[in-house]
């Protein structure tokens, strides 16, 4: 518990994590809370010919789309799709890359380079060409399917980390100690192994989170992700990017909200960093 | 040496076997015919269907098809664009050379903004503009490229009008001369090349940055001060070179980064390359261009590898010996 | 065989430089450094006054912390922040104050005429820069000439330290050279340029017994063929015993004792500098144990008041643990900083001047501050 305190006050004291942190919570409770703040129905189109393209107003705060949708609206809840698939295939990739990579990290000599030449040749495949591939081919994708489909991609960089950290922990003495008293792996894993490798596992997967924003805003911009008329980030842009220089705000509003969650998570998962190795020169 | 080459080289082509194999398997599987793709699909009678597949030589089992293909690779054969009726050579031989002049271009100014933003933090380490600049590249490096090429593009394009909008070159009017050409080509490439590199580059830069900063607190630093050499020839002599080699890495894992990147770039700019070309050959199942493709983008990831680890090995001479 | 430790005496005065006939070539006079950490400042060289003249080589002494090696780099102003070189204190070389010179003028001093030889030959070198290239540089830095030439003078060099296939060699990388042959380098680099003064850091500490006399020797022989002066920094006393003429004897940021080489070793004044001795080993005593010095160095943060080694040292009294004492002349040269040799000092001042009386305190006592030799 100590521990924890310790990390904690690392982390308090790098101003920028903090700052992080609280974007991130303040987006979850956004995009959480859309039903709540967002001022029209996301789908509604009330007056398609005269509410269309209208710049911000009282009304409408960040201004009407093409199809006279409220802006503001659909920002929240894209949200909940940016987020909540950027966290889902997140946390899916970094259970995969550990699993991935404590098997390979226990197992026998031909076990871990089967894997590990396999995740080789895996992390130099085209992740975005592949993902392409899947989502044209298959047509209206679930969310699930494209949470799936970027966890799948993604999680060969975890494996790596964590099977280099199982493997120098397994040469420690408490390991050792836990072996000779008959610990089964099961158990090994569950309790020596997990703790220590929690740490490294969840700042990848929070540095990864900005990242399979980013991935899911361009498939949506290409039309392969999430489709229309439900509001992503990524659609917004598309949506916006026919009347870019007549109405710039429908499609800069999204962009914008992208770069700070990006930014927010990229500091958080900075300081998260930090916080658990001292000696990293900043 | 050699070993280390013939390895990173069987590396490379099972990469692209992989590769090439998943995408067949993936297109051939995927429900959707290929001549049925968009609006026309659904007025196209059966019958000319079937006789378009057995053209194609579509209606063979399965695995004929993959041992077909790749028979006809070994032969240099990439065959037949379906949606375009060219050979798929001579589509992406169209393709192929403005995606690499653009990634080659976004490539070396990511390089040139990656390191000298890191070579200016670190020698600025723990000032304001230090923080500063770190804040620039953390921007940069968490910004959709798509985004911030429409951005760009609205600034520079439309707001500014200093550059084109679309396309490689000038649709009318087209410059006579070959120095009047090549400028238009440059006054085309300088948009979504720059939206490449800022992206690209601010990544390296934050890597480079740690990198210089360890390197200039190494001691041979403080010994070549102690000599007297001059400071700046101290950091780009002593410290940059021993600096280098993640940059390179970097630049090289990002080959991979700037070929997909281009999917999206492309796309916003009508840069007729590589991008463009998969993404209508997705949407219009064209199997044969699709696979192309695949073979393409392992083949360039795979020499950008060797590139980096070339680069690498020029960079630091301890690692040549391994 | 000429004693190394001598100047030379041959009619040419190599390194005299622009300093006045007699004048000494190095002149350190109250180097205070300090550097500011978390824990507070810390007074890492805290008034230290030295002499070097030209041709001769002088040790300086001292467990490690007690701020050699911040003294040398203070030399050639290396001394990177948080660290800070105090105001009063000045650095003469060859008549120059090496602390007030512009940034261009110190350029041309370091690697130049003076020149620093660093403590750890595996980190000194750049890895990724060829040997030669590393030598050569320092050469055209200083003397201007072709590449060619450069590169023919660094291999000039590599031969004249003594490593083998020289040619080869300079086109290779220090990681492919023993600690050995880094250090040699490292010495080749330094004397490329013929430098009137080097100040070597720890040349030794690194590398294996057998390896420390060869770079000894070799170090020696450069000195007595180029006339050049040495200013040998090391915890080894030994090192200091067989090849120095004078030794400073340095503890907590200030030098504690200052003596004539043999005269150090027949008859330490300071008790720092008896404890150093008792604690090496030797085979003429039959010892049971090794005698160390108790305690440790306290941190630069908190030095303590009064005699700062009143705490570890056997003859503290109440008057050590009150009331530094300064540097006191004990005579023939010799300097101590301790309150037991203030008679000494004291006859030793009686005899010597010519003061008026009432310049003295009446019991004889005066606390006089080092005059320069």
């Amino acid at each position: 518990m100590s521990r924890l305190r310790g990390l904690w006050a690392r982390f308090r004291a790098r101003r920028v994590a903090v700052v992080g942190l609280v974007v991130v919570v303040l987006l979850a409770v956004a995009a959480l809370g859309a039903p709540l703040f967002a001022p029209a129905d996301p789908l509604a189109q009330p007056d398609p010919v005269a509410l269309q393209n209208r710049p911000p107003s009282p009304e409408h705060p960040l201004g009407t789309d093409r199809f006279s949708r409220d802006v503001m609206s659909r920002l929240l809840y894209g949200a909940r799709v940016s987020l909540g698939i950027g966290a889902a295939a997140a946390l899916l990739a970094a259970v995969i890359g550990a699993g991935v990579g404590i098997a390979a990290g226990l197992g026998s000599p031909l076990v871990d380079q089967l894997l590990m030449r396999g995740v080789d040749v895996a992390l130099a495949l085209p992740r975005v060409f592949l993902l392409l591939l899947v989502l044209a081919l298959w047509e209206g994708a679930p969310a699930g399917v494209v949470i799936v489909l970027l966890a799948v991609t993604g999680w060969f960089p975890t494996s790596r980390v964590v099977r280099a950290l199982v493997r120098r922990l397994r040469e420690a003495e408490f390991v050792q100690a836990a072996r000779a008293l008959g610990t089964g792996r099961w158990g090994l894993v569950r309790r020596h192994l997990l703790p220590h490798l929690a740490p490294t596992v969840i700042v990848a997967a929070t540095l990864d989170v900005g990242n399979i924003i980013l991935l899911e805003s361009g498939l949506s911009y290409l039309g392969l992700g999430v489709r229309p008329p439900a509001p992503s980030w990524g659609n917004m842009i598309l949506d916006g990017k026919d009347q870019l220089f007549g109405t710039p705000w429908v499609a800069a509003a999204p962009g914008l909200a992208l770069l700070v969650t990006v930014v927010a998570f990229n500091l958080l998962g900075d300081g998260l960093q930090d916080a658990l190795d001292p000696r990293r020169e900043r | 040496m050699l070993t280390y080459l013939v390895r990173r080289l069987a590396l490379a082509a099972v990469t692209t076997a992989t590769v090439v194999s998943l995408t067949f398997a993936l297109v051939h599987l995927a429900p959707g015919a290929p001549f049925l793709a968009g609006a026309e699909g659904r007025f196209v009678p059966p019958e000319t269907v079937a006789r378009q597949r057995r053209s194609f030589g579509l209606d063979q089992p399965l695995g004929t098809q993959f041992v077909r293909y790749w028979a006809n690779l070994a032969r240099g054969d990439l065959g037949e664009s379906f949606s375009r009726r060219r050979p798929v050579a001579d589509v992406l031989g169209y393709a192929l050379p403005n995606t690499l002049l653009l990634g080659g271009a976004a490539l070396v100014l990511s390089l040139v903004f990656g390191i000298g933003l890191g070579i200016a933090q670190a020698t600025r380490a723990g000032t304001w503009a230090d923080t500063t600049l770190g804040a620039l590249s953390l921007a940069l490096y968490s910004v959709p490229s798509f985004w911030l090429a429409l951005m760009l593009l609205l600034v520079f394009g439309e707001w500014l009008r200093w550059l084109p909008l679309t396309g490689m070159s000038a649709a009318i009017g087209a410059p006579a001369t070959w120095a009047g050409r090549t400028l238009d080509v440059l006054r085309h490439l300088v948009l979504p090349a720059l939206t490449l590199a800022l992206v690209n580059g601010a990544a390296i830069a934050r890597f480079h940055r740690t990198a210089m900063i360890e390197a200039l607190g190494a001691d041979f630093i403080r010994a070549a001060r102690g000599r007297g050499l001059h400071e700046g020839r101290v950091v780009l002599r002593h410290a940059l070179r021993s600096a280098l080699a993640p940059a390179i890495t970097l630049a090289g894992l990002s080959v991979p980064a700037l070929l997909t990147g281009s999917v999206l770039v492309e796309s916003v700019f009508g840069w007729p390359g590589m991008g463009r070309v998969a993404y209508e050959a997705i949407f219009s199942r064209d199997y044969n261009v699709i696979t192309a493709v695949a073979v393409v983008a392992g083949v360039l990831v795979a020499l950008g590898n060797l590139l980096a680890d070339v680069g690498v090995a020029w960079a630091d001479p301890r690692v040549r010996r391994t | 065989m000429s004693d190394p430790r001598d100047a030379p005496s041959s009619g040419a005065t190599p390194g005299a430089g622009g300093a006045a006939p007699g004048a000494p070539l190095l002149e350190i006079a109250d180097l205070r450094v300090t550097f500011a950490t978390g824990d507070g400042v810390a007074r890492a060289v805290d008034g230290v006054d030295l002499v070097v003249q030209a041709g001769e080589t002088v040790g300086l002494v001292g467990e490690s912390g007690c701020g050699k090696s911040v003294t040398a780099l203070a030399v050639l102003r290396l001394v990177e922040h948080p660290g800070h070189i105090a105001h009063g204190s000045r650095v003469r070389f060859e008549g120059r104050d090496l602390l007030a010179l512009a940034d261009r003028d110190i350029r041309a001093v370091r690697g130049n005429h003076l020149a620093l030889i660093f403590q750890e030959p595996a980190t000194a070198l750049n890895p990724v820069l060829t040997i030669g290239s590393q030598i050569a540089e320092v050469i055209r830095t200083h003397q201007h000439g072709s590449r060619a030439e450069a590169k023919r003078r660094a291999v000039e060099m590599l031969r004249t330290v003594g490593i083998p296939d020289a040619e080869q060699r300079a086109d290779g990388y220090a990681h492919q050279l023993s600690g050995g042959m880094r250090q040699r380098v490292l010495i080749a680099i330094a004397l490329a340029c013929r430098p009137h003064l080097v100040i070597a850091d720890e040349p030794t500490t690194a590398l294996d017994v057998t390896i420390q006399a060869e770079i000894l020797e070799l170090l020696d022989g450069l000195q007595r063929q180029m006339g050049m002066a040495v200013l040998l920094i090391t915890h080894n006393l030994g090192l200091v015993a067989e090849r120095t003429r004078r030794v400073y004897v340095m503890y907590a940021g200030q030098l504690v004792e200052e003596a004539g080489t043999e005269a150090l070793f027949s008859a330490p004044l300071h008790p720092y500098t008896q404890g150093l001795m008792a604690a090496v080993p030797r085979l003429d005593q039959l010892r049971e144990r090794l005698a160390a010095i108790p305690g440790q160095v306290p941190p630069a943060t908190a030095w303590p008041g009064g005699c700062r080694f009143h705490p570890r040292c056997p003859f503290a009294f109440d008057r050590c643990r009150a009331e530094m004492p300064p540097l006191l002349e004990c005579g023939e040269g010799r300097k101590a900083r301790c309150w037991l040799v203030e008679e000494r000092a004291s006859e030793h001042a009686d005899a010597r001047t010519s003061e008026p009386a009432d310049e003295r305190t009446h019991d004889g006592r005066r606390g006089s501050e080092s005059r320069s030799l």
